[in-house]
């Protein structure tokens, strides 16, 4: 049941807030196509048993349990033309940022203070705002003094890679099961374009020479993991233009090598940031672009679509930031006791909601087994976690997107509203923001929303929802998609393509 | 003479730190500095300085003119 094309009715607004933002809103849409998803069916039990509760290797844990990184590693090797690390602000959200940087010893002391604040935080990572391995001992002291105090907490690190092949056997001594390695090209020559140098063997070497040598070691430090049985994420950025259509071959020499999980992020790019990229004015992608790159790649392997390219120093569930409640000046005054069994009961709770909200969906999917269409939808959700529409429209500083047919529900993505540095706009213009970030959903699903903005809303084409409001997220759009459906058969409604979305722009607020 | 470092520029990322061969660079007020008695300019040790091979901001690792050059004993 193919429904036809209409126009936008948004095309105005959009075009308006286009001409003023300078970019336009063309749309590659209506390549959608759906991989197999990452259900915990297609899954080794003894990989399911790792990535169970790492809310960065999976999209289910993501929405129950939270990460937290600490920021002893400063020091970098290489440079790439994404990153600055001139300008360090309070209120970005992005890799490579940080407040503070820690010592091991206070990394320590903060976690166990975030561990017992937050029982259902699972995984401490290190992710710069350098590289951990160019920092190798303050990175495995932090490791060894959590390792000894917090032993129920999974350790993990983020690297380029230049000299992981240097540091595998340390990795595996602490029991770190999860590495990522940012992987942005397979090929020199399309590396002298994102890397100006690397510092290798006391020298900088530039141009193709340094890329051919990263991409080396990265495929090198790569193989080892798999060997060493260290579940791999790789993780790279996209930057039209230059790589994109680059990394479905980087898919395929990463998959090849035995990674785990393929996270393709889109490039964060604003003149403020400093960034060569930044400041020369590469563009970052849109939302439908990211999202074809990701389909395209999805096959055997797992594509991860939930990353919030958090900040070095994030604390909490992906996609808020609790950071600011433990300074180090906070955390050295909090009387911290590790309860080791308080945790472990609280994540038992979660663990009865997880199951509970996976049996809702199941059973809703079933009576959608009969349905033969080839509709797909998007719908935004406000939330606030635990797989559940429990935000409201206004308070929600971002949407998670997912995709619906007739195979059932998938998360592709999240957008973030939470915009400031906007050149001017003031409130009124939020809702046009919002409406840009989501322009690609049918519905929008939430907890509540005003009279005011549920009209624009309509107005703009999106169905604004609040009768699933603290239902689980998956069983709710299953419900929506049957209606959906039905309206279509009906007559009611005609299906139609959305168009394209913003993913982000500018920089953004810490929450 | 000797490398200094540009404190306005410096990112206190530590980099330079371990690389130095001379043990002259430590933290101080939240930047990093060079020790000029300590400084050889990495001559004798290797061909580049490492704090400016390492640096990742442009021009913050720099020669100072204030120091005579650095003589090999």
């Amino acid at each position: 049941m193919q429904g036809q094309l209409q126009t936008r009715p948004l095309d105005d607004v959009m075009q308006q807030i286009a001409e003023h933002k300078g970019c336009g809103t063309s749309s590659d849409a209506g390549k959608a196509s759906c991989g197999s998803s990452s259900a915990p069916e297609d899954m080794a039990p003894e990989v399911w048993e790792k990535v169970k509760n790492h809310p960065c290797y999976s999209e289910e844990a993501h929405h129950h349990y939270a990460r937290m990184h600490v920021a002893v590693a400063p020091a970098c090797n290489i440079q790439c033309n994404y990153c600055n690390r001139k300008y360090d602000c309070a209120n970005e959200s992005r890799p490579g940022v940080v407040s503070e940087k820690l010592t091991p010893e206070q990394a320590s002391k903060k976690v166990l203070a975030v561990a017992s604040t937050i029982p259902q935080m699972t995984v401490l990572g290190i992710a710069g705002p350098g590289d951990p391995l160019a920092n190798p001992e303050k990175t495995f002291k932090t490791f060894e003094l959590i390792y000894k105090a917090a032993p129920d907490i999974k350790l993990c690190l983020s690297t380029n890679g230049l000299a992981l092949p240097d540091h595998v056997d340390t990795i595996k001594s602490f029991n770190v099961d999860h590495v990522t390695i940012t992987i942005n090209m397979v090929d020199p020559e399309v590396g002298q374009h994102i890397y100006p140098w690397i510092f290798w063997k006391h020298q900088r070497v530039t141009g193709i020479e340094a890329a051919r040598i990263l991409t080396e070691r990265q495929m090198l430090g790569l193989e080892m993991l798999t060997a060493a049985g260290i579940l791999c994420k790789v993780n790279s950025v996209m930057i039209p233009g230059i790589n994109d259509k680059h990394l479905v071959e980087v898919n395929r020499a990463v998959k090849s090598r035995g990674a785990f999980l393929h996270n393709i992020m889109p490039l964060i790019s604003a003149p403020e940031h400093g960034t060569v990229f930044g400041l020369n004015g590469q563009r970052g992608p849109t939302a439908q672009e990211l999202k074809a790159l990701q389909d395209d790649c999805e096959g055997e392997m797992n594509m991860m679509r939930h990353c919030r390219q958090c900040r070095a120093d994030a604390v909490g569930l992906l996609g808020e930031d609790r950071s600011a409640e433990f300074t180090t000046d906070k955390i050295m005054e909090m009387d911290v006791e590790y309860d080791i069994e308080k945790r472990r009961a609280y994540q038992e709770i979660v663990e009865q909601d997880r199951l509970e909200k996976v049996a809702a969906k199941n059973a809703e999917l079933i009576e959608l087994q009969e349905e033969y269409s080839d509709v797909k939808i998007l719908i935004a959700v406000a939330t606030k976690g635990s797989g559940r529409i429990n935000e409201h429209f206004g308070h929600a500083q971002e949407f998670q997107i997912y995709e619906i047919g007739v195979e059932g529900t998938k998360f592709v993505g999240h957008r973030r509203v939470d915009l400031y540095c906007q050149g001017g706009y003031g409130e009124e213009d939020t809702l046009p923001t919002v409406i840009r970030a989501i322009n690609d959903c049918v519905a929008v699903f939430v907890a509540k929303i005003g009279g005011c903005p549920k009209d624009e809303l309509r107005a703009a084409g999106i169905d604004p929802v609040d009768k699933y409001a603290h239902e689980f997220i998956e069983q709710s759009a299953v419900r929506y998609f049957k209606e959906y459906l039905g309206k279509i058969k009906s007559g009611e409604i005609v299906h139609m393509d959305r168009g394209d979305a913003d993913i982000r722009q500018g920089a953004y607020i810490a929450a | 003479m000797t490398y200094k470092i540009i404190s306005s520029q410096c990112t206190a990322c530590s980099a330079c730190e371990p690389e130095c061969p001379n043990v002259a660079i430590y933290e101080k007020d939240g930047t990093f500095v060079i020790n000029p008695k300590k400084c050889t300019e990495c001559i004798g040790y290797f061909d580049d300085p490492q704090c400016v091979a390492v640096c990742p901001v442009d021009n913050t690792c720099v020669i100072d003119n204030s120091y005579p050059r650095y003589q090999a004993a």
